[in-house]
């Protein structure tokens, strides 16, 4: 069966609760997984406060609070805090969201914010999951323009209609959001392509530049692939930069009927 | 994921496996082909069902074995144990990541829908024509 319990080694139990900030008036509790690859235990959850006067309004701020006033080991990803670079993706209060866009307020339940790694990643380091394989794929539906024509002198050109259809798929950030909140995903990982490729996939699908368009369809053309989608919809509600991989994929099925009834 | 291997293989050829099947859409199109064919029929099934009930042996048997049921009741029958294969076997591909737990499972299931669409048109068809039959 597919595994619905944790294996022994990734049981998770409490960990440290870490001093509360002197003199402060308004705080916010933050239970956050940590796992150490070097000394051999099992993650734990630690709990730290966080002094929201002192802080920024963002789960981020928060993270980078807490690692420069409480505990430098926290590990995370972070870089452009604004949305636009995909590393800070990880689970806060259950689902998948970008720590840098979301804010305190907006997903702190009863005083407290739970954070995890992306689920069902294996994980370099507490926050830190590994994404290899999520790249792997998306370097697999070869995310570039193929054509067979000769370059042209200048440009390829593209009518202001068709750029449009690229609207809502080329946005991507590749924060993996998406693919790991589906569970078809977590239970078949390494064949199905996940939202995020499929997503990548239809962008070059129809973009009206491209020639390579039946031997895209032919690759994806499996029941892993591509037809392990079950329109759960995990994806296109958790995704920080509002886009929709399901309908992409439903588009990606359709054009596969359309060439074969 | 556990197939998260300590080899010195790229991800990419992880990734890439054995290739894409080139099929599955046939799959996807007679799943929902046969869905809307469920939805169509099952409303003279109801219908067959409510006329039938209650009835003796012998009157719910000239209901059933109307041409107009009979046939209802084939396509039906035929068409839901189509419909079950393909959705069983979806489940089956997404929760047994075993091989050869896979495969005895798929044929397993192919063999339960198998019999149990024909048993179904066995006794219809043994309903209806067999009594002329006979």
């Amino acid at each position: 069966m597919a595994e619905f319990s944790l294996p022994k080694n990734s049981r998770i139990s409490e960990g440290k609760t870490w001093p509360k900030p002197a003199s402060a008036a308004r705080i916010t509790t933050f239970r956050i997984y940590r796992w150490n690859p070097d000394d051999g235990k099992n993650p734990v959850i630690d709990t730290y406060y966080v002094d929201r006067d002192d802080c920024g309004p963002m789960v981020l701020d928060a993270l980078l609070w807490i690692k420069n006033n409480v505990d430098p080991t926290l590990t995370l990803r972070r870089s452009c805090r604004e949305g636009i670079c995909g590393s800070c993706s990880m689970n806060i209060n259950g689902a998948n969201t970008l720590a840098c866009t979301i804010g305190i307020d907006e997903c702190v339940d009863k005083g407290v914010v739970r954070i995890y790694p992306l689920p069902h990643m294996p994980v370099v380091k507490d926050l830190v999951p590994d994404l290899t394989t999520f790249y792997a794929q998306h370097a697999a539906i070869e995310p570039y323009l193929k054509t067979v024509t000769p370059a042209p002198e200048k440009e390829w050109r593209q009518s202001p209609e068709d750029r449009q259809k690229l609207d809502g798929l080329y946005e991507c950030i590749l924060c993996a959001c998406c693919s790991t909140s589906c569970p078809s995903y977590w239970w078949n990982g390494s064949r199905y392509m996940g939202p995020a490729a499929l997503l990548q996939a239809y962008r070059w699908l129809i973009d009206s530049r491209d020639e390579d368009t039946g031997a895209r369809l032919d690759k994806l053309e499996d029941p892993f692939r591509l037809y392990r989608c079950h329109t759960i919809m995990n994806c296109a509600n958790v995704c920080p930069k509002h886009l929709n991989p399901a309908k992409a994929i439903a588009e990606i099925k359709k054009m596969m009927v359309v060439r074969q009834v | 994921m556990a197939t998260q291997n300590r080899s010195f293989r790229t991800p990419r050829a992880n990734v890439t496996g054995l290739g894409a099947a080139h099929h599955g859409t046939e799959h996807f199109w007679r799943q929902r082909l046969t869905a809307l064919a469920n939805l169509l029929l099952i409303v003279p099934f109801l219908w067959i069902l409510a006329a039938a009930y209650g009835r003796d042996y012998a009157s719910a048997v000239a209901i059933v074995s109307h041409p107009f049921s009979a046939v209802v009741l084939l396509l039906l029958v035929v068409s839901v144990a189509i419909h079950m294969r393909i959705g069983m076997t979806v489940v089956i591909e997404d929760y047994l990541p075993n091989r050869a737990q896979r495969v005895v499972a798929v044929i397993a299931n192919t063999f339960f829908c198998a019999a149990v669409g024909l048993v179904g048109v066995f006794a219809i068809v043994k309903l209806s024509v067999g009594r002329l039959l006979l």
